[in-house]
């Protein structure tokens, strides 16, 4: 393995964004504030055309050394992240041009923290790992304070800055107990030292730990979540939908090759912590959600409960639960961006509102606009025919396979509870009378991701086929 | 013509109307109007289309018929399998005879949204048919599921006062027995590694903890959609509430999910199971006879009442399913067919008066015989024939019942039949109460009777009940054969299941 000419077309997807993003800055930097907009569209295009470079042609194999790994998880779990990124840049134009935050540093940022996911999918290395990680964790920290002269999202980018140092900390401790136990930090000689056992030590379990939890954190599950609603609901309203996303799915990533990777001989160390942590996710997202009256807290409880599930699927620790992991992501990340879409239209008298309430009456003033997010609430419920009920089905099947039935019924029957808030939108839009309605904006961008959102839901919810291959092809990457 | 899929265009039509009415637009009234059109004309061409699955149904065959088989999901095995047999073919027609009925019915009854009134019965519709023709774990689950959205959205947007808690109640009660089922389809679709029905039926072999396990899971579905005591109590708030058409479905098609559940899923796959918790069965079923019927005696609401009266008439369809003798299963077949159109007319009957009034409290009217003559007459025809009387369609099934499940175990027949004399109480009570007596109340004074939309509404179901009770057999015919399978597939089941545990 030499760093031929073969590294760098491997991560040539990397290498373009990075150097678009470096000269979309110089550009902003020249021009000002007026390029903004041409920025934010670049950076869009940017991203969609990254996504387009993996698969053309699609390669896969490792590179530098074995730092970087390209494979059909990593490039599928790329594609999520970069469109959502790409879409969340294009959602936000309306809103921080309303609070005259439209500064081109935005688009750049989330390109940054693109790139930063993208390491981070493809880590082969506790290194790579991190590096990856702190390149997307600075970033966002500054979009989410990026509203600097609001108190609340000031107040949340220091909120993330200051605990998800904390959980770099755990990771890169546990990541240097790792490597004195197993003498490597490269995911290959990790592995081969525990098949060997000679990393079967307790410190690289306590090692395995310290990294899980601060993954964990990264990815917003139970213990690890306390951040969330806070900086959901702080952050400027992008700002939310990107987290919602993007983060979300490098960090799910990462775990998914971190646990199925090196760590894959340590399974049943780390099964009953992801077990533990995917049901106390999927328990507390559904309970503590039920009282919240901001649409974005709510959010927040609703992607726990969603990471919940997702983690379900890796702790079965089989083909068909890393199949779920990817397909359950995929949907979720339509899912979301369309109901921040919608949640970035909620605008009364040119203010906008984040209360669950102030959707009132939805369904008389924009019909199309209430049909859409009832989609998504019942998607998000997991009521069949929508596709969310495929991302359940799909992570039951593969729970109940790995025999973990208990955390399956607590599950399942968690999704009755959180059916009751999604329900409640659903309540609020068709049933309530409106005290006011709702501002009618004229069409938009985010009209347009809402409209898509739900159809591209209708679609896999009656053909759920293309997605599940996608699926099963991703996961194959990691069950030669 | 035979290679048309029937089953998939009775299936979906009414989607077709629904996203007609969808993109339809323009002036309120004009929209209106055209929903309104849209919607009766899916829906009556969705029911002449059914009946050609009736006079195509060839009556000697216990199989399934009509049947359809695609791809779905080839990921994980799940496939588009559709088919009829004797046990689904009658509630497929009726899902399709109750919509356009419905869509009649509140044709001036709903004048907020009916654009949206329109899109929710059909939609609903075809989840309905869908879900009695699905031969597919998974397909079926998706239909039996679905349901609950447009049924949601009718109850919490055109109903009640209470609109907002029934719907809540509705939604939240079945969705939960229902998820338990989704674990069990799962259990088996992981033991034969399909969600095809026809192979679970044929290949499923578990052991009887598991059988057991499966059952609760499945019974807890269809328990609370039948629903049986004590998991009854989301029905009268969900039928009092509800608008007049949702009542209609949910009374005449929604509780017969849960006693179709049972014929085509619990029996067939888990028999030891059924067997084992046969007893449990009876009991639940005896007391929701006996306790809802007399709970009905002293309601004060017409819609609370009748509800209470489903409650006790499904009663009576579990004894059947489970006491698993021809009669019986015939029985209980019949009467949820009967109960189905009969407990329809009488929530059609309760909106008439709900149109006039805005009420359905029983206090509230008395001597309507002075006013309302054809009224008065129709509503007595389905008052009979939910007491069962002879020649009309509650005697049959009924009577069926109580015969196989006397010669099974006496007690519950005997405790069953007594519900039978409470039923005679309360609907003639009820009868009584809104319809005879003297015409005191000045409100009631110029009151109007049933005008011709709305006695074409009530023709067809007259009709049928009539033929129901006096020619019984052009009904029991079609579903003998299948009946008798299951029957006969059950109690090979048992005897296998009986020697194998006698063997050393």
């Amino acid at each position: 393995m030499i760093m031929g000419l073969e590294s760098w077309t491997l991560a040539r997807p990397e290498i373009f964004l990075l150097a678009v993003t470096a000269l979309l800055l110089i550009w902003g930097v020249v021009r000002g504030e007026s390029a903004t907009t041409f920025v934010s569209l670049a950076t869009s295009a940017a991203l969609i055309v990254t996504a387009v470079l993996m698969f053309a042609p699609y390669r896969e194999g490792t590179a530098f050394g074995t730092l970087f790994i390209v494979d059909r998880l990593t490039s599928t779990m790329k594609v999520l992240v970069l469109v959502g990124s790409a879409v969340a840049i294009l959602m936000s134009r309306a809103y921080f041009e309303d609070v005259k935050a439209w500064r081109f540093e935005y688009p750049l940022l989330v390109a940054l923290a693109s790139v930063g996911m993208m390491l981070m999918i493809s880590a082969n290395d506790l290194m790579a790992l991190y590096v990856g990680l702190e390149l997307q964790s600075l970033a966002l920290y500054v979009v989410a304070a990026f509203q600097r002269d609001n108190v609340r999202s000031t107040e949340a980018g220091l909120k993330y800055f200051v605990l998800g140092s904390v959980a770099s900390g755990m990771l890169l401790f546990g990541a240097s107990l790792i490597y004195g136990f197993c003498g490597s930090t490269a995911f290959v000689q990790i592995s081969r030292a525990l098949l060997e056992g000679k990393g079967g030590e307790i410190g690289t379990v306590i090692g395995l730990v310290f990294v899980v939890a601060g993954l964990a954190f990264k990815c917003a599950a139970v213990p690890f979540h306390m951040w969330t609603p806070d900086v959901y609901e702080g952050a400027p309203t992008p700002v939310t939908a990107l987290f919602a996303v993007a983060p979300k799915v490098a960090a799910i990533s990462l775990l998914v090759s971190v646990l199925m990777g090196p760590f894959k001989p340590l399974f049943d160390q780390w099964q009953q912590i992801v077990v533990v942590a995917a049901v106390l996710s999927i328990a507390w997202g559904a309970f503590a959600a039920i009282r919240q009256t901001n649409i974005k807290r709510l959010m927040a409880y609703s992607s726990i409960n969603n990471v919940g599930y997702i983690l379900l699927g890796l702790a079965s620790g089989s083909e068909k639960g890393i199949q779920a992991v990817v397909f359950y992501l995929a949907i979720y990340v339509v899912m979301t961006l369309g109901t921040f879409a919608i949640i970035l239209l909620m605008k009364r008298r040119g203010v906008m509102v984040e209360g669950v309430n102030d959707l009132a009456g939805l369904a008389r003033s924009q019909p199309m606009m209430a049909l859409a997010l009832l989609v998504f609430m019942f998607s998000l419920a997991g009521v069949p025919p929508l596709a969310g009920f495929w991302g359940k089905l799909y992570v039951f099947i593969a729970a109940i396979e790995a025999k973990l039935y208990t955390a399956a019924v607590i599950g399942i029957l968690s999704s009755v509870v959180a059916s009751y808030y999604y329900l409640r939108i659903v309540k609020v839009m068709y049933f309530d009378e409106p005290a006011e309605m709702l501002d009618r904006l004229p069409f938009s961008v985010n009209r347009a991701v809402a409209l898509a959102s739900a159809v591209v839901i209708a679609l896999f919810s009656l053909a759920p086929q293309p997605l599940s291959l996608a699926a099963a092809a991703a996961a194959k990457g990691l069950f030669p | 013509m035979s290679s048309w899929p029937i089953l998939s265009l009775v299936t979906f039509l009414p989607l077709v109307g629904a996203l007609f009415c969808l993109v339809v637009n323009g002036p309120k009234d004009a929209v209106d109007r055209n929903c309104r059109s849209a919607a009766l004309v899916t829906s009556v061409v969705t029911f002449v289309i059914s009946i050609l699955l009736w006079v195509r149904f060839d009556p000697t065959k216990a199989g399934f018929q009509f049947e359809e088989k695609a791809d779905w999901v080839p990921a994980l095995n799940i496939g588009y399998h559709m088919g009829i047999d004797g046990i689904s073919l009658f509630f497929v027609l009726l899902s399709t005879l109750l919509t356009p009925l419905c869509i009649l019915s509140a044709w001036e009854a709903v004048r907020v949204r009916v654009k949206e009134y329109m899109i929710a019965f059909l939609v609903l519709e075809t989840f309905m048919v869908g879900m009695f023709c699905a031969l597919d774990l998974a397909l079926f689950y998706v239909f039996f599921e679905g349901v609950l959205i447009p049924m949601f959205l009718i109850i919490g947007v055109w109903g009640g006062p209470r609109r907002i808690y029934a719907a809540f109640k509705f939604f939240l009660y079945t969705f939960l027995g229902s998820v338990l089922m989704l674990l069990a389809i799962i259990a088996i679709y992981w033991q034969i590694g399909t969600s095809d029905l026809v192979v679970a039926m044929e290949k499923l072999q578990l052991p009887f903890i598991w059988q057991c396990w499966l059952f609760v899971a499945f019974f807890a579905s269809f328990a609370v959609k039948m629903p049986m005591w004590p998991v009854h109590t989301w029905l009268p708030d969900a039928h009092v509430e509800a608008p007049t058409a949702g009542s209609v479905i949910l009374a005449g098609v929604l509780l017969k999910m849960g006693g179709y559940g049972f014929l085509r899923l619990s029996i067939p796959l888990l028999p030891e199971a059924c067997q084992f918790f046969a007893p449990l069965i009876f009991g639940l079923s005896v007391v929701a006879v006996i306790y809802t019927s007399l709970v009905a005696l002293v309601q004060e609401d017409m819609k609370k009442l009748i509800a209470y009266s489903s409650v006790a008439h499904m009663g009576l369809v579990t004894i059947g399913a489970f006491i698993l003798n021809m009669q019986s299963v015939q029985g209980s077949m019949f009467q949820m067919l009967s109960h189905g159109i009969v407990s329809a007319a009488l929530f059609l009957c309760v909106g008439v008066v709900y149109d006039r009034m805005h009420t359905h409290e029983i206090d509230v009217f008395g001597g309507l015989v002075h006013r309302m003559p054809r009224y008065a007459f129709i509503f007595m025809v389905f008052t009979l024939a939910s007491i069962g009387l002879p020649g009309l369609s509650g005697f049959i099934g009924e009577f069926l019942v109580l015969i196989g499940t006397f010669k099974v175990n006496t007690w519950v027949a005997t405790l069953a039949a007594t519900g039978l004399f409470l039923g005679a109480a309360y609907a003639l009570w009820l009868y009584r109460a809104i319809i005879f007596g003297q015409l005191t109340k000045d409100s009631l004074k110029g009151i109007l009777d049933m005008n011709m939309r709305e006695v074409a509404v009530f023709v067809p179901l007259v009709l049928l009940t009539l033929w129901m009770g006096v020619y019984p057999s052009s009904f029991l015919d079609p579903m003998a054969p299948s009946i008798d399978k299951l029957v006969g597939d059950y109690q090979a089941a048992i005897k296998l299941a009986r020697t194998a545990s006698l063997m050393p």
